[in-house]
């Protein structure tokens, strides 16, 4: 029999533009109690933990050594991935897979909200010698890149910007979202230039908000579980950080982390299979140039697919029914957070009000954001 | 000989290559600001720091009286149960002299050392209380398990901070030194 695992139980506190009520320990205690109850197991017999943080984002040496308490990991196997939340799964999964581990804890949150430059931070991204001393601002990498798409594929900034009309129109059926709004293009359009064809509407915000989840080895998760979600595919990798050399117009780290996830997932025919997805959509634009990468369609045919309304709430492949960054919030590492929560409410059922019918197979990808060319993806289903 | 080969040729750098700017390097300063949002637990503990008392938080399931104070039990992992004040006065658990500052710069001959210690505070389960300073004392005087007493900035000038402790002074020395009267406060 071939070895399975699956996701037995997630926990979250919601996300929000800020959190002043609860320190990020708190936070993260609320998502992990959550977890563990939800999955049927105290953290005293998980096996191992894992969050996925950055100390940067934190503002502490080392934070990883802050973890513990507040995942109930005080003494426990327990490590950080300074990467999204989705790589954070890749490395539980094989925990699991080793046979060392039955069941893995995975934490990821955000308090952006205690970044009070987060410009600054991300510019810090940059390479000291050959791009921070031209001061650009961080959006104008988007920028870059939107250009060089829109160029590539003949999509429009209309296009664009419809993009963030959806998504933050789901976000309106999505109690855990911040930015839900019922806006039209032309707000988008219309909305301050940042770094153009980039406008302040075209950006997610940032959230703070925290999310646990429990992985568990197929016979544990079948003993836990009524309604265990099975983690089919996944698949990470990262671009050249030379700006000067990447490919500005295509998502290559998108399109291979994708063909890792589909090969280990065996599914040939991406836009058949996959039910709905939720990918990165941190610039407006990116939602696009993801789902081209990911080869849910084809290049250039992202935008026309979007007006023919079948990546909406009740299309043929919604994409981004949560609402994405555009309408939850920028969560930085835990993205891929919120992701994973979504799907799993989704392919369980429990969806509520955003609830998709007949769900079987769900798609998660992550972006780790300017000035990075990570992606990461998932591939989760219900059966 | 067969390492030659790998032997670097020309000349060695010198520190004052590197001064005069003969090597170039590259430098930043980062410029990050970041305001942590203190909470439920953390919030309250300042808050009665700056009213000159020691809180803390009672777990029920193990009945730990918890210092610093948390809203959750990282044990049994689940909320805490009520809040308590505690003594500011404990018993020093370990210290160090420190002849270095935070930065590792030595301190002048002229300064004292500074003398970081474990307060296990009256009142908190045994193990637990704070992080602090020692002060109003010889050095060589300080022994693990040494009754001490938090010395408190003035109240107008405290602020809700770990510093509105000034240090922990030992209790005996000031029974030595001090009238009685004096120590009733």
């Amino acid at each position: 029999m071939i070895k399975r695992v699956a996701i037995v139980g997630i926990g979250t506190t919601g996300f929000r533009p800020i959190t002043p009520d609860v320190s990020y320990r708190e936070l993260i205690f609320e998502a992990a109690r959550k977890a563990y109850t939800d999955a049927g197991i105290e953290p005293s017999e998980i096996g191992g933990f894992i969050t996925a943080a950055e100390d940067f984002l934190e503002g502490y040496s080392i934070c990883d050594e802050y973890c513990p308490d507040q995942i109930g990991a005080v003494l426990k196997p327990t490590q950080t991935i300074p990467g999204d939340f989705i790589q954070a799964l890749a490395t539980g999964y094989m925990m699991i897979m080793t046979g060392a581990f039955k069941t893995v804890a995975i934490e990821a949150h955000s308090k952006a909200s205690n970044v009070k430059n987060i410009d600054e931070l991300m510019g810090f991204a940059f390479d000291p010698v050959y791009n921070r001393p031209l001061r650009e601002t961080p959006h104008a990498i988007a920028g870059l890149e939107m250009t060089r798409y829109m160029f590539e594929t003949c999509t429009s900034a209309e296009q664009c910007a419809r993009v963030v009309v959806k998504n933050k129109g789901n976000a309106m059926r999505n109690p855990y979202a911040a930015f839900g709004a019922d806006i039209a293009e032309k707000d988008v359009l219309n909305s301050d230039p940042i770094s153009l064809p980039l406008h302040r509407l075209d950006i997610a915000p940032h959230a703070d908000g925290a999310v646990v989840a429990v992985l568990a080895d197929g016979e544990t998760a079948l003993a836990l579980s009524e309604t265990p979600i099975w983690i089919e595919g996944l698949g990470w990798c990262t671009d050249t950080p030379t700006l000067e050399m990447r490919d500005w117009g295509e998502a290559a780290y998108a399109r291979l982390a994708a063909e890792m996830a589909y090969k280990m997932a065996g599914i040939a025919n991406p836009a058949g299979m996959i039910d709905f997805a939720e990918i990165n959509d941190e610039y407006s634009f990116k939602e696009l140039q993801h789902m081209e990468a990911l080869k849910l369609c084809r290049p250039g045919e992202a935008g026309h697919l979007l007006e023919s309304g079948a990546t909406s709430y009740a299309g043929d492949i919604p994409i981004n029914v949560s609402g994405g960054a555009l309408g939850v919030g920028h969560l930085f590492e835990a993205s891929g957070a919120h992701k994973i929560l979504e799907l799993v409410e989704q392919l369980r059922g429990e969806a509520g009000a955003r609830q998709i019918p007949d769900v079987n197979i769900g798609l998660a990808q992550v972006w780790r954001g300017v000035p990075t060319a990570t992606g990461a993806v998932a591939i989760l289903s219900n059966m | 000989m067969e390492l030659e080969k790998y032997k670097l040729g020309g000349t060695h750098l010198k520190s004052s290559d590197f001064e005069k700017g003969k090597v170039l390097t590259t430098a930043w300063q980062p410029n990050l600001a970041y305001t942590w949002d203190n909470g439920v637990a953390i919030g309250r503990y300042l808050d009665e720091l700056k009213n000159g008392r020691i809180i803390a938080r009672v777990c029920h399931e193990c009945h730990r009286i918890m210092l610093p104070p948390r809203m959750f039990c990282e044990l049994c992992f689940r909320p805490t149960d009520e809040w308590m004040y505690v003594q500011d006065t404990g018993v020093v658990s370990t210290f160090s002299v420190a002849r270095v500052n935070w930065d590792a710069s030595r301190r002048g001959p002229k300064e004292p050392p500074l003398l970081p210690a474990v307060i296990e505070i009256d009142g908190a389960t045994k193990g637990m209380g704070i992080l602090h300073m020692l002060g109003e004392v010889d050095p060589d005087d300080i022994k693990a398990g040494m009754k001490v007493r938090a010395v408190w900035k003035k109240s107008e000038d405290r602020t809700g901070a770990i510093t509105d402790i000034l240090y922990f002074k030992p209790l005996r020395a000031a029974a030595s030194k001090k009238a009685p009267a004096r120590r009733k406060r």
